[in-house]
């Protein structure tokens, strides 16, 4: 049976760290591997004791650290992500999969009525979840990186700040301040490109301004977004079309309240949300 | 006496992506053998429909985070070929120096992280470390070259942000290209000590019977090694374009596995993976990449999966020679892309995935949204190879205690480099139950 975690105090020897995978495409746990220079640091510094991408010898729980990749969709994973909760100290969820669904959370803006519709072809099926919903739904989680993908910089540091017991530096303002400390110009104001810069989370360095294209929301929405006044921008000034608009709320972090409200508002109500 | 036994691997480890593998047997020889794949399924290939095409590089390439780039490529060429655009050489150099860079990446995260620790005896290339840190850090330089070209040229390692249909958003000028020459000058001296190592590894003796050689199908293209342009050709005769993909190959769904099988009409099995490029297109490497193979006695055709990791170790060779090739004829292009506009039609699209061929399908309406997508993974296209080898190599490994009869199992798995999570994603499923639970 589950035994109670250990809180970090009481930590014996080094911390224990267990990287988990939901409906995901690996690419936020691949960044850990992605850390060529810190890798085998790391793993001076903690026991990576789960990490089934990795190393085929998994050690049983409980764990220091839990790093969460992927969404849930099957009632598989409803029930093993709260064992993995009642497992570990700390619950950290690693990207837009873990954090808001996920691309595959598009399953949940469609019509039931296809569903029904639709034929049985693959019973075996049957067991996936009608939504793809971020791991917050089901467990309490300790901290959310976002990201599709994360920021494997970001990630060091958030696994640095919880083995040193203080909150994770990480910055929950817009993309627009990290063009400014990038120095780029502003795709928006320089060449009419629409950008989802204003709303969303930093985390990427900026990197499609860096190289000359709008930002498309991967990093789902920073503090506070002011999404109505955005999306009446890019419809009334840049002359971008209202599906596009839905389309940049609803990809990568589709499910995420703020984007998805957004862009159920924007669906229903034309200009004004 | 013949008393069934079984290997039961309930969660393959160092695979990307959530399998099992379940085999029946006894004195008598294999019962079954399956590959389950448990991972659940995304469904893209039924949200895409109604999407623009041009999202289609951003979105097919969180089908996957060890090759995103594959799923570009395969989207952007399709889409191409639908809008009949064509692109100036320029471009698809740049799109051929990128794609190297995957290959590079992934190909080394398994030579070094997921399958050389079989053949070394530990459970993961971190405890591989302790015992031999200079063949890890080796490996890790390596594949850091290799996201070193992905990040320069796309932004980042995963999911990069640069490639869309037409071309690229931004050519990187000459002089940015200058640094990454240095790295990969060097990390190429690496690579040719990984071939060394690779083909100094002892090989479980593994070849299939003349009646069940296999198909090898990759790409096959009269100037190049091929990674996104040539026809599809096998070993058996096989060469067509694209656009005939869906006449020859068929995907079959298998009750215990999330993902299709695919197999060729009428023959069955094939073999996709830097196995089949390198048999098919052995005389296309760089006179470097030959003259390494020539040095460690590694033949032009390799017909044991179990020195893949060697023909994966002379691509990354391939690769970084490519890679330096290009950059030094390199001149920016005029423009970054060509311009995309919609008009209603069918595209096809096949590359070569560092797991294998790649192919995509896509139909676009006259304003650009997608009708309908297809997508088949090089690792649905191997799951009956796989299956396969296990059935013909057991009996040639059951005095082996049960623990090393497992591990040999998984080890041969590991030799195709199985992408689950992307094999997995595709199925033409536009269905689900209603929900049991109250999320």
């Amino acid at each position: 049976m589950v035994q109670p975690a250990r809180t970090l105090d009481s930590m014996n020897g080094k911390a224990r760290l267990a990287v988990w995978k939901f409906t995901s495409c690996d690419g936020c746990q691949l960044s850990l591997l992605d850390c060529e220079d810190e890798l085998l640091q790391l793993a001076g510094c903690v026991d990576i004791a789960y990490f089934m991408e990795a190393a085929s010898d998994p050690a049983p729980g409980p764990y220091d650290l839990s790093l969460v990749e992927g969404s849930v969709t099957t009632p598989d994973e409803l029930k093993r992500i709260r064992e993995i909760r009642a497992q570990s100290q700390i619950l950290v969820s690693i990207g837009a999969c873990a954090t808001a669904g996920g691309i595959q959370a598009l399953r949940n803006f469609a019509d039931v009525d296809d569903f029904i519709a639709a034929v049985y072809a693959h019973p075996e099926y049957i067991d996936t979840l009608k939504t793809s919903t971020p791991i917050s739904a089901h467990v309490p989680v300790d901290f959310e990186l976002n990201g599709c993908p994360i920021n494997k910089r970001q990630l060091l540091e958030v696994i640095s700040a919880f083995l040193h017991r203080r909150p994770p530096q990480v910055p929950a303002h817009s993309v627009c301040i990290e063009c400014k400390m990038r120095g780029n110009v502003c795709v928006w104001v320089a060449h009419g490109t629409p950008c989802m810069g204003p709303v969303t989370h930093a985390g990427c360095g900026a990197i499609c301004p860096a190289y000359s294209r709008g930002c498309y929301g991967c990093f789902g929405p920073k503090e506070n977004p002011n999404t109505t006044s955005l999306c009446d921008w890019w419809q009334q000034e840049l002359g971008a079309e209202k599906t596009v608009v839905i389309e940049n709320l609803r990809n990568f972090n589709a499910a995420d309240p703020v984007f998805e409200a957004a862009s159920r508002r924007r669906e229903d109500g034309g200009g004004q949300e | 006496m013949a008393k069934n036994k079984t290997i039961k691997v309930d969660y393959l480890a160092r695979v990307e992506g959530e399998g099992a593998l379940y085999v029946r047997y006894d004195d008598a020889g294999v019962h079954e053998v399956k590959l389950k794949i448990f991972e659940p399924p995304r469904f893209f290939e039924g949200f895409m429909r109604g999407r623009d095409f041009r999202e289609a590089p951003d979105i097919t390439a969180r089908i996957c985070g060890i090759c995103p780039i594959a799923y570009q490529m395969s989207s952007v060429h399709a889409m191409e070929d639908a809008l009949h655009l064509k692109l100036p050489p320029e471009l698809h150099a740049l799109r051929r120096l990128i794609y190297c860079g995957e290959w590079i990446e992934s190909h080394t995260l398994h030579i070094y992280m997921l399958h050389a620790p079989d053949f070394l005896g530990y459970p993961s290339a971190v405890a591989m470390a302790k015992d031999h840190p200079a063949i890890v850090q080796d490996g890790l330089r390596i594949k850091k070259a290799g996201n070193a070209i992905v990040s320069l040229l796309g932004g980042r390692e995963v999911h990069p942000i640069n490639v869309r249909v037409g071309g690229f958003y931004r050519a990187p000028r000459a002089v940015e290209l200058k640094p990454l020459r240095e790295e990969l000058l060097h990390a190429r001296d690496m690579a040719m000590n990984t071939v060394r190592w690779a083909a100094s590894l002892l090989f479980p003796k593994f070849e299939r019977e003349q009646s069940q050689q296999y198909e090898f199908v990759s790409l096959s293209h009269e100037d190049e090694y091929p990674m996104s342009r040539g026809q599809i050709a096998s070993t058996r005769g096989l060469s067509i374009p694209a656009s005939a993909y869906d006449n020859h190959f068929r995907e079959e769904h298998i009750e215990y596995s999330s993902a299709l099988h695919s197999t060729l009409i009428e023959r069955g099995a094939y073999f996709v993976g830097p196995m089949a490029r390198y048999n098919i297109n052995y005389a296309l490497l760089s006179p470097l990449v030959r003259q390494l193979a020539d040095e460690v006695g590694f033949p032009p055709f390799c017909a044991n999966p179990f020195q893949s990791i060697v023909v994966r170790s002379l691509e990354v060779l391939y690769a970084f020679d490519e890679a330096i090739r290009i950059i030094d004829g390199y001149r920016k292009p005029d423009a970054a892309h060509v311009t995309a506009e919609p008009r209603a039609g069918t595209g096809y699209g096949a590359t070569e995935a560092p797991r294998g061929l790649l192919y995509h399908r896509y139909q676009i309406d006259d304003s650009g949204k997608i009708v309908d997508a297809k997508i088949v993974a090089p690792t649905s296209q191997n799951q009956k190879t796989i299956e396969d080898d296990l059935r013909l190599m057991l009996p040639k490994f059951m005095h082996l205690p049960e623990k090393q009869l497992q591990a040999q199992c998984e080890q041969a798995i590991r030799n195709y480099d199985p992408c689950i999570s992307c094999s997995t994603h595709f199925l033409r499923l536009k269905l689900e139950q209603a929900p049991r639970t109250g999320v």
